[in-house]
């Protein structure tokens, strides 16, 4: 199993596509979430969130409706929504790898959340897909680009004190 | 899978505490959420029934420190351990970087501790990963109860091939740091082998 990594050039493009969909869907937060639960990036008012557990939550939202997909025998659901009192969240899944959230109140509409995350969502997989690209050209390479590769093991000691 | 973010320079792995219902799990990552200092750590989410029961997970993450430049986290969950919530704990098991296995030390748990290694390890498999290939520590817990299997045994049955292993008292604390190190040291120790 290959790791998730993600460089500098990459962040900064999907940082990118997440504020303009943060501003074209009129969204409260938008945000960017490994299948895994680890959150990639967002944009947005992330004052009074924790969106590190955000990010956990989705991603087992994601994997509980997957695994009703799966019993059902169909592909997951690519698209989950979640309508509030207040607010609403829109979810759905990116290149088959990545979970996209929209968090949004009566601003802005699901038609236009829908539209604008369809467009991002072209975005973000060609931007996701030529990451995987450069990671199969860069395997070689890795050694020198790894903050892994002069770790000791008494830095992973010092870790534990 | 853990996640590397050169941007953030952050490093993301996971670690899942896996065993029998009833074992102890949750009180692992409820006396590591009590005990840690409130920088290094999120809030604790549980998605329990009613009676405290672990419904689907319970998620702590926990920022460890630098290396090389680079803040190490680890995200902690728990699996549901009642039998009947296999589903739930291969979605948890996804992309996981380490497993501690909780053992229940009680002699009548010992059926229930054979039987969720072997559920372990099927759902390992079907995700693609072989447990002996993991980072992988097993944590005796419930030392403190007088009806419990000898370590000697308990090892001679849950631990084939060896691994580090603990033995705990997760309500009062015992051994569950030293746990936690144990397969944080293991997973980072891996992650630099990939490299
Ligand atoms: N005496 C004793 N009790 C313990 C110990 N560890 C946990 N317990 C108790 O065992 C019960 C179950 O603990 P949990 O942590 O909820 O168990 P779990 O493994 O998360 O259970 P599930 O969520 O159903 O899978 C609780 O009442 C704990 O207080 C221990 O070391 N000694
Ligand atoms: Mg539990």
């Amino acid at each position: 199993m290959s790791d998730f990594v993600m460089y500098e050039e990459e962040f900064r493009r999907v940082d990118e596509e997440l504020r303009r969909l943060y501003q074209l869907a009129n969204a409260k937060l938008v945000f960017l979430v490994d299948k895994n639960g680890q959150l990639i990036a967002s944009a947005g008012d992330t004052h009074n969130i924790d969106t590190t557990a955000l990010a956990s939550l989705t991603a087992g939202n994601i994997a509980a409706t997957g695994g009703i997909a799966k019993l059902l025998g169909q592909k997951e659901f690519s698209i989950l929504f979640h309508e509030g009192d207040r607010d609403n969240i829109h979810i759905s899944i990116v290149a088959n790898k990545v979970i996209l959230g929209v968090l949004f109140d009566q601003r802005s509409s699901l038609g236009i959340v829908r539209l604008r995350v369809k467009k991002s969502t072209a975005a973000l997989t060609r931007i996701f897909h030529e990451m995987d690209r450069k990671a199969l050209g860069e395997n070689r390479g890795r050694a020198e680009l790894s903050p892994f590769a002069e770790i000791t093991d008494e830095d992973i000691d010092q870790l534990f004190k | 899978m853990s996640f590397i973010n050169y941007s953030s320079r952050e490093i993301n792995c996971k670690i899942v505490y896996y065993g029998p219902g009833l074992c102890g799990k949750t009180t692992n990552l409820q006396f590591i959420y009590r005990k840690t200092s409130p920088q290094q750590k999120g809030k604790l989410i549980s998605l329990a029934t009613e009676t405290e029961r672990t419904l689907f997970f319970d998620f702590l993450p926990l920022a460890l420190g630098d290396i090389k430049g680079f803040k190490v986290r680890f995200h902690l969950y728990t699996v549901p351990g009642q039998v009947f919530y296999a589903a739930s704990r291969k979605l948890i098991l996804k992309g996981v970087d380490g497993v501690v296995f909780v053992a229940d030390s009680q002699i009548e748990r010992t059926d229930a501790n054979i039987e969720s290694l072997e559920d372990l390890k099927i759902n390992l498999a079907d995700q693609g990963y072989e447990l002996d290939r993991l980072p992988y520590t097993i944590q005796y817990n419930k030392r403190d109860l007088p009806n419990i299997v000898p370590v000697a045994e308990l090892d001679r049955l849950l631990n084939p091939t060896k691994v580090p292993w603990f033995e705990c008292v997760a309500t009062q604390g015992m051994g569950v740091f030293e746990t936690l190190k144990n397969i944080g040291k293991q997973v980072l120790k891996e992650l630099k082998k990939h490299y």
